[in-house]
C-alpha cells in the first residue's frame, strides 16, 4: 500500500520537474539507446548468419587454401588447393558424402542489350545444391552429364532475371557470361542477403567453364565444400582430410597446414566470437555512459533531497518512518532511471532499425528479449546504486532540523 | 491516568564546546480533553518541550508517558508510529506539500497509517469539511489564503484522530482577524472533545486556552487555569476580550 503510494509520489515529483527529470535521465537514455541499437544490429546479423549456417546443416565443412603472409598483402608461398585434392578427398576419406569445388569470380552477364555484373560468378559441380542446401526453384541444377559433356549451361539467381530483363520465363534463354555463351537451365530459390552479399545476385557455371572464364590459375586455389555423412563423424572426417591433404601437399610434420578446414560449428563460432567481441566493446563504452548517467541521477537526487528537506520533515512529523522516506526517494531514483531506460530502449530500437535499413545488404535489426531485460535490469541497478545514497541521506534527516530548514 | 505525563525532563544539547540545557527538570501532566497553552519567551525551552511532547525528539533524561506508553524507550520507527497515531501537528509555517492539493495534503498521515485509498479520501474529505474547506479540496496551497492553508494543516492534524492536537505558534504567520478565526476553530475542536496543546508567545492567543503553562530557562514557573476556564465553569459566558487583562498574560510578555 505504502509502496504503491510511494510510486505515485515519485511519479508526481518527477512530473513536477519534467524538464529536469528528462535532462537527468539523458545519460541513461543515451546509454541504453546505444546498447540496444548496437545489440539489435549485431543480433540481426548474428541471427541471419546463424540461420543460414544452420540451414547448411551440422555436417557441412569448408576447406580453403591458407595464404601465408608476412607483410600485409605479401604472399610468401603460393598454396594450392585444387579440384584434384577435392576428388582425392571424396574418394579416399570415408564419411565424405558429397563435395563440390567452388571458384568465386566476377564477370559481366549480357542478354541482348542488357548488362549486369552480379555479386559473384561461381564455378561448381553438380553437388552444390546438396552441399549448400541451396536448391533451384525453377528448371534444374547442373547434372553430372552437363559437366562431363562440358555443356554450356548457366544457373542464375532471382535478381539476375530482373537485372537482365529476362521476362517471366528465363529458362532456355541464351546469355553471355563475359564471352562465354550459356543456356539458362535453372533459377535458384530466393535466399535474401547474407554478410553484405546478395545471395540472389549470383550466377553458377560448371566448374570447367569457370576455369575457362577465369583462367587455368583460378583452379589452383579453389574452395572445397562438402557434407559428411553424419554429424558425429565430422571430427573424424576433418582429421582424415587433414592427413590426406598434408600428404598430398607434401608438408613436413614441422610445418603448419596450408589449408583450413572449417566445420559449420567453427564457422558459427568464428562469427559469434567476432560479433561477441563487438558487443563486449560497445558494452564497455555503454557501461561508462550508464555510469555517467547514474552519477547524474545521484546528483539530481541530492539536489532534490535538499530542496525537499521541509517536505521530508513534514512526512516524518505525520508518521513517515525512515524506511518510508528511504523507499520514497529510492523509488524516485529507480523510476527516473527506468523511464530513461524505457525511452532509451525505444530510441535504440528505432536507431538500430534505421541503421540496418541504411546499410545496403544488412539484415533487419533484431532485439532479443534478453537485451530488453538487460537494459531495464541495468537501469534499475543504476537507479538503486546511485539512488541509495541520496535516499539514505533523506531518511536520516532529523525531523526537527528538517522542519526548520529554510 | 493523565494523557501526557512528563517527569523530571532534562534536555541537553551538546554544542561542541558548551552544553546547552534547554530543559531543566520539567514536570507536566495534561489530562484528556484539556486546552493548554505553553508560553514563554524565545530560549525558554518551549519549542524543545513541544518537540518532546510531539515525539519528534527524546529527552536526555526523565520519563515521558504518552497515553500509557513510555516514549523515551521507543526507537525511531515506533516514534514515527506514535506521531502518526497520537499526535496531530499544526505548524506556524503551515508546512503543506507544495503542488499537492488540499485533499492529498490531508491524506498524508493516512498513507503512513496504511489505509486504503478509498478510506483515505473519505476521511480527508470529512476532515476538510470539518474545518470549513469542503469547497477547496482540489486547491493547491498557493491557491489558498494563509488562513485557509492553516485550516488545511489543521484538517491534516485531525484526520487520523490523534490523542493530542499540538500547535506551534499556529497564528504566527496570520493577520489578527484570521488569527482569531483559527483560534475559534481550535476552541471549537476543544469543545468537540479534542485535547489541544498550543505553543505561543502571544497572550491574545494563549487566552483561548483553559490552562497556561509558562516556561523560563527550561523550567515551569507558572501553571494555572485561565480566566476563560473559570468562566466556563461558572454559568455566565465569558465577556469578549476579558482575558487580555489577566495577570498571566502580562507575565509572559
Amino acid at each position: 500500500m505504502v509502496f504503491l503510494e510511494n510510486f505515485r509520489i515519485a511519479l508526481a515529483a518527477l512530473r513536477a520537474n519534467l524538464m529536469r527529470s528528462i535532462l537527468t535521465t539523458l545519460g541513461i537514455i543515451i546509454g541504453v539507446a546505444a546498447v540496444v541499437a548496437v545489440v539489435s544490429v549485431v543480433q540481426g546479423l548474428q541471427y541471419t548468419i546463424s540461420n543460414q549456417l544452420q540451414g547448411v546443416g551440422a555436417t557441412f565443412m569448408v576447406i580453403s587454401p591458407k595464404m601465408e603472409r608476412n607483410f600485409p598483402g605479401m604472399v610468401v608461398r603460393q598454396v594450392k588447393l585444387t579440384y584434384d585434392d577435392g576428388k582425392a578427398v571424396k574418394e579416399k576419406v570415408a564419411g565424405v558424402k558429397i563435395l563440390t569445388p567452388a571458384i568465386f569470380g566476377r564477370a559481366t552477364l549480357k542478354y541482348r542489350d542488357r548488362k549486369h555484373t552480379p555479386a559473384a560468378i561461381i564455378g561448381v559441380n553438380e553437388n552444390w545444391q546438396d552441399v549448400n542446401n541451396h536448391t533451384v526453384d525453377r528448371g534444374r541444377f547442373f547434372s553430372r552429364i552437363d559437366l562431363e559433356n562440358r555443356r554450356k549451361v548457366v544457373v542464375i539467381g532471382e535478381r539476375v532475371i530482373e537485372e537482365l530483363n529476362l521476362g517471366p520465363n528465363p529458362l532456355g534463354k541464351e546469355i553471355y557470361v563475359d564471352t562465354y555463351p550459356g543456356t539458362i537451365i535453372g533459377v535458384m530459390e530466393k535466399k535474401g542477403q547474407s554478410l553484405g552479399m546478395d545471395v540472389d545476385d549470383l550466377a553458377f557455371v560448371p566448374f570447367d567453364s569457370a576455369l575457362a572464364l577465369f583462367g587455368r590459375n583460378a583452379g589452383d586455389q579453389v574452395q572445397l565444400r562438402l557434407q559428411a555423412d553424419a554429424p558425429q563423424h565430422v571430427e573424424q572426417v576433418k582429421d582424415n582430410i587433414t592427413r590426406l591433404l598434408r600428404q598430398r601437399h607434401r608438408i613436413p610434420s614441422s610445418e603448419p597446414d596450408d589449408f583450413q578446414i572449417q566445420t559449420q560449428d567453427e564457422v558459427l563460432n568464428t562469427v559469434n566470437t567476432i560479433l561477441g567481441t563487438v558487443t563486449a566493446v560497445v558494452g564497455g563504452v555503454v557501461g561508462i555512459a550508464l555510469l555517467v548517467g547514474g552519477i547524474g541521477i545521484m546528483n539530481i537526487m541530492l539536489v532534490s533531497v535538499t530542496e525537499r528537506t521541509r517536505e521530508i520533515g513534514v512526512r516524518k512529523a505525520v508518521g513517515g518512518r525512515r524506511q518510508d522516506i528511504l523507499v520514497q526517494f529510492l523509488i524516485e531514483a529507480v523510476t527516473l532511471s527506468l523511464v530513461g531506460g524505457a525511452i532509451g530502449l525505444g530510441f535504440g530500437f528505432g536507431l538500430g532499425a534505421v541503421v540496418a535499413k541504411l546499410i545496403p545488404g544488412f539484415p533487419p535489426a533484431h532485439v532479443p528479449l534478453w537485451a530488453v531485460a538487460l537494459s531495464f535490469g541495468f537501469s534499475a541497478v543504476v537507479g538503486i546504486f546511485f539512488g541509495i545514497y541520496p535516499a539514505a541521506k533523506a531518511s536520516r534527516l532529523d525531523p526537527i532540523e528538517a522542519l526548520r530548514y529554510e | 491516568m493523565a494523557l501526557i505525563e512528563l517527569k523530571d525532563i532534562y534536555k541537553v544539547y551538546d554544542m561542541g564546546a558548551e552544553q546547552v540545557h534547554a530543559l531543566n527538570g520539567v514536570d507536566l501532566q495534561v489530562e484528556r480533553g484539556e486546552y493548554v497553552a505553553i508560553m514563554g519567551s524565545s530560549g525558554s525551552g518551549k519549542s524543545t518541550l513541544m518537540n518532546l511532547v510531539g515525539c519528534l525528539d527524546t529527552p536526555t533524561s526523565g520519563s515521558y508517558i504518552l497515553n500509557g506508553v513510555a516514549v523515551e524507550e521507543l526507537d525511531d520507527s515506533q516514534l514515527a508510529a506514535i506521531r502518526n497515531k497520537e499526535i496531530g501537528f499544526v505548524f506556524q509555517t503551515f508546512n503543506l506539500l507544495a503542488r499537492t492539493d488540499a485533499l492529498h495534503n490531508v491524506e498524508l498521515p493516512l498513507i503512513y497509517a496504511g489505509l486504503s485509498r478509498g478510506e483515505r479520501r473519505e476521511r480527508a474529505r470529512r476532515a476538510l469539511e470539518k474545518v470549513g474547506l469542503g469547497d477547496r479540496m482540489h486547491h493547491q496551497p498557493n491557491e489558498l489564503s494563509g488562513g485557509q492553508r492553516q485550516r488545511v494543516a489543521i484538517a491534516r492534524a485531525l484526520v487520523n484522530q490523534p490523542s493530542i492536537l499540538l500547535a506551534d505558534e499556529p497564528t504566527g504567520n496570520l493577520d489578527s482577524a484570521t488569527s482569531e478565526e483559527i483560534m475559534q476553530l481550535f476552541d471549537e475542536l476543544h469543545r468537540g472533545g479534542n485535547t489541544v496543546v498550543l505553543v505561543t508567545h502571544e497572550a491574545d492567543i494563549a487566552r483561548h486556552a483553559w490552562r497556561q503553562v509558562i516556561l523560563r530557562d527550561g523550567k515551569v514557573i507558572a501553571d494555572e487555569k485561565t480566566v476563560r476556564a473559570e468562566a466556563a465553569l461558572t454559568p455566565t459566558p465569558l465577556p469578549e476580550g476579558e482575558g487580555e487583562n489577566s495577570g498571566l498574560s502580562s507575565l509572559s510578555r
